[in-house]
């Protein structure tokens, strides 16, 4: 960024003469944050408040988010509902088929941890993170759409600091920091 | 093996081509399963032959936290089993305690109890008309009925704090008093609803040519079978019966409200087709506008009562078993109650409408085409939350 | 008609299969010996006075503690020729519990009964296809049974609550109550 004063965007003040410098990773990285599209993995009540946010009030399209069907197209998933034992197994499965880089967003407090069913829910999984490697938990029973905004814009931070060119592959999206010996499974994430 | 060229000029002969029946897996992730819903198809080609649903992927042990929580607390967990028309499940959980423990609310409370539930009736009707249409392959709807359905939120946002899932109906009475000018505000919303929103909802939506030769002929239920698979709500009334549990046995004051039971006629094709069920819901609109009408001048007339005065300090119903029905916009919810006369209830079972519409599924389902399927799944309204419970 | 005229009729024409009767309950029932259920239950739906074409809801409860220890399983009926409503109870042992299944009566029983079976262990002999609907096919017992204890792990992941979260509420930490001070009108109760 330029020298004092008040921070500055990414491409500001580089058009001079047309021409524009900045670091290749930056301009991957603005890239990819500007265009996540996310597979609808919608379960339960947050669901229709992931849909809510996708429509017309609380407008996703704006920031370049769109939902996409697949797993194969898409580079976000958003858990939103309650996971249960039955459709764990289902998760992974579609995590696995994601391609590189993936993230996953955790939503409402039932992906978070089991949310309202944790105590007595002999069916509910205590939280997605025991299937896949989280990124970023939004909590709320059902987060309102800000809060899932607020997510998605904490994910774009996490995606504009990725370094693309200079690490191997997997140390790009979710699973990044894991080794080679299977150590992908252990959660992190950044608390929304 | 002779060569391709060799092939395509030979006469093809149809019966020495050998075909078998294929079984094609949708879900439980899927854009157009209304949650997660597998679907096992078996189809010839296009053809589905037999269909299978699985449930149980949001299976959320509903029946057990009945059982370990007080009343009270069982009411958030009633809000999230529908969770598109939450206050539809929490009318009839109250309603089914009050029952046995005896309590009549003030008609003020009464009131507004009918004005959320016609509301939100509204709401999830526009979610499911909405929702159907995208299926179907019109996005542009889905927002429209969305962008309404906001207001809808706002006004319950207002009231109570929640945009979806409200824990407003309480054993005894609701958990917070209309706000000042909310009277208004509702007049407001109805306005725009009842001249913008339901004429372009009929016009660009019902009555287009598209959507009516794709759903008219499809997913025709009798009503004798819609009977025996105790589909109940507008899945019944499309068929041609005319049962509405608000009219047939009313509840919370429903007998004072001048409304319409809407009822499938079979204007395009035969009566309960996937066009008749979405028939009966895009009326239901209506006819909810007009009770919430009703009800906005039932309340400026009445003088404000206290929401909580029928609130019991501590809910221990008496020792015994109800069956309490409601009309939820899906259909008729029941809860079957057995109280030990405890602060807890002993069992608590549901009865949920969509369940009991998706088990004649496999029934509806044989003869039609795929993308036929998805117009079943739809025009049924199913919610996971509820049939899994 | 209403609940005695019923019941008047049942015994008339079936004596002691009627075992007993609550008819001043807010739902009126009779108990039914579980070796006639079929023929009671086919009989309600086809007598042309009575024709309960419609089966509202099929229940399962358990009652371990009374005497002797019953596994009930309730039939809640609805006539839409006449606007009537009527309950069928139906006692059955909690060891190898089994009786008669009314699918070919009602069309709903299908699905309900196999609800039963998955939760209570209920089996409904005549059934086309009893398994399990709810819980994934490899679970192992029977949950809404009173007696069920939740296991610690299903296929590799926890079902009984993390142990975290368990010693907060049971020191007595009130897990979800925020910062509003709201004091419902039923404050004097004790967390349970």
């Amino acid at each position: 960024m330029s020298g004092p004063g008040p921070v500055r965007g990414l491409l500001h003040d580089r058009f001079e003469d047309g021409l524009v410098v900045a670091s290749a990773d930056q301009l991957i990285n603005w890239s990819r944050k500007n265009s996540i599209w996310f597979m609808t993995f919608g379960l339960a009540c947050c669901a229709i408040e992931m849909m809510a946010t996708g429509a017309s009030r609380y407008d996703l399209d704006r920031f370049g988010i769109m939902p996409r069907g697949t797993p194969r197209q898409s580079d976000l998933m958003i858990v939103a509902g309650t996971v249960t034992l039955k459709m764990a197994t289902r998760v992974k499965r579609l995590y696995e088929q994601m391609a590189e880089p993936k993230y996953v967003l955790s939503m409402g407090s039932c992906a978070n941890n089991g949310g309202p069913y944790w105590r007595h829910g002999y069916h509910v999984l205590k939280g997605v993170d025991e299937v896949v490697p989280v990124d970023v938990y939004v909590p709320g029973c059902p987060p309102r759409p800000e809060a899932l905004l607020y997510g998605l814009l904490k994910l774009q931070e996490k995606i504009q600091e990725d370094r693309v060119l200079r690490k191997r592959a997997h140390t790009v999206g979710s699973l990044a920091g894991a080794t080679l010996d299977g150590a992908a499974d252990a959660p992190r994430g950044t608390k929304a | 093996m002779t060569s391709p060229a060799a092939g395509w000029a030979r006469d093809w002969d149809e019966d020495g081509l050998d075909t078998d029946e294929m079984v094609i897996n949708m879900g439980p992730q899927h854009p157009a399963t209304h949650g997660v819903l597998r679907l096992e198809l078996r189809t010839d080609g296009e053809v589905v032959r037999g269909a299978r649903p699985h449930i149980g992927y949001l299976h959320r042990c509903f029946e057990k936290h009945a059982e370990n929580v007080d009343y009270p607390g069982v009411m958030p967990y009633a809000d999230r089993m529908d969770y598109v028309a939450s206050m539809g499940n929490t009318l009839g959980f109250a309603l089914t305690v009050e029952q046995l423990m005896g309590i009549d609310p003030s008609p003020y409370v009464q009131t507004i109890r009918v004005l959320m539930a016609e509301l939100q009736r509204i709401a999830s009707h526009a979610v499911a008309v909405g929702t159907y249409t995208m299926d179907i392959g019109a996005f542009t709807p889905f927002l429209h009925l969305l962008r309404d359905r906001e207001k809808i939120l706002d006004l319950f946002e207002w009231t109570c704090g929640a945009r979806l899932l409200y824990n407003y109906n309480w054993v005894g009475g609701v958990s917070h008093d209309l706000p000042d000018g909310f009277i208004r505000a509702a007049r407001d919303f109805l306005r725009e609803f009842d001249s913008v929103t339901f004429p372009e909802l009929l016009d660009l939506i019902i009555h287009n040519k598209i959507f009516v030769k794709r759903l008219a002929n499809v997913g025709v239920c009798a009503p004798e079978l819609a009977i025996s698979y105790d589909l109940t709500g507008p899945n019944l009334r499309g068929s041609g019966v005319p049962r509405d549990l608000r009219k047939d046995a009313p509840y919370s004051s429903y007998q004072q409200y001048d409304f319409d039971v809407a009822v499938g006629v079979g204007q395009y094709g035969p009566v309960g087709s996937c066009f008749d069920r979405n028939w009966v819901r895009v009326v239901e609109m209506r006819e909810s506008s007009k009770i919430v009408h009703q009800a906005l001048d039932r309340l400026e007339a009445m003088e404000k009562a206290d929401v909580h005065e029928t609130v019991p300090k501590r809910v221990k119903p008496p020792k015994g078993e109800v069956y309490g029905r409601s009309e939820a916009p899906r259909g008729q919810l029941g809860f079957y109650l057995v109280s030990d006369g405890g602060i807890m209830p002993y069992r608590l079972k549901v009865k949920s409408p969509c369940f009991t519409a998706m088990s004649a599924f496999h029934h509806l389902a044989k003869g039609m085409m795929i993308a036929d399927v998805i117009a079943l799944i739809g025009s049924l309204d199913i919610v996971l939350g509820e049939i899994d419970r | 008609m209403d609940a005695e005229e019923i019941h008047h009729i049942l015994v008339q024409r079936f004596g002691d299969a009627i075992a007993s009767a609550t008819l001043d309950a807010a739902t009126p029932f009779a108990v039914v010996a579980a070796h006639r259920l079929l023929d009671v239950a086919s009989f309600l739906r086809h007598d042309h006075a009575l024709a309960f074409d419609n089966l509202m809801c099929l229940s399962g409860v358990d009652y371990p503690k009374e005497t002797p220890p019953r596994l009930e399983v309730v039939y809640h009926l609805f006539s839409h020729f006449h606007f009537q409503t009527f309950a069928l109870k139906v006692h059955l042992p909690r060891e190898n519990p089994s009786v008669a299944s009314v699918e070919s009566l009602w069309g709903v029983a299908n699905w309900h009964e196999r609800e039963a079976w998955d939760l209570f262990g209920i089996v409904f002999t005549g059934h086309s296809d009893l398994r399990r609907i709810l819980l994934p096919d490899d679970w192992q017992g029977h949950p809404l049974r009173k007696d069920w204890q939740d296991p610690d792990y299903y296929n590799g992941m926890h079902v009984k609550p993390t142990a975290q979260m368990m010693d907060r509420v049971l020191q007595g930490e009130r897990i979800g109550v925020g910062p509003f001070d709201f004091t419902p009108p039923n404050r004097d109760l004790e967390p349970s």
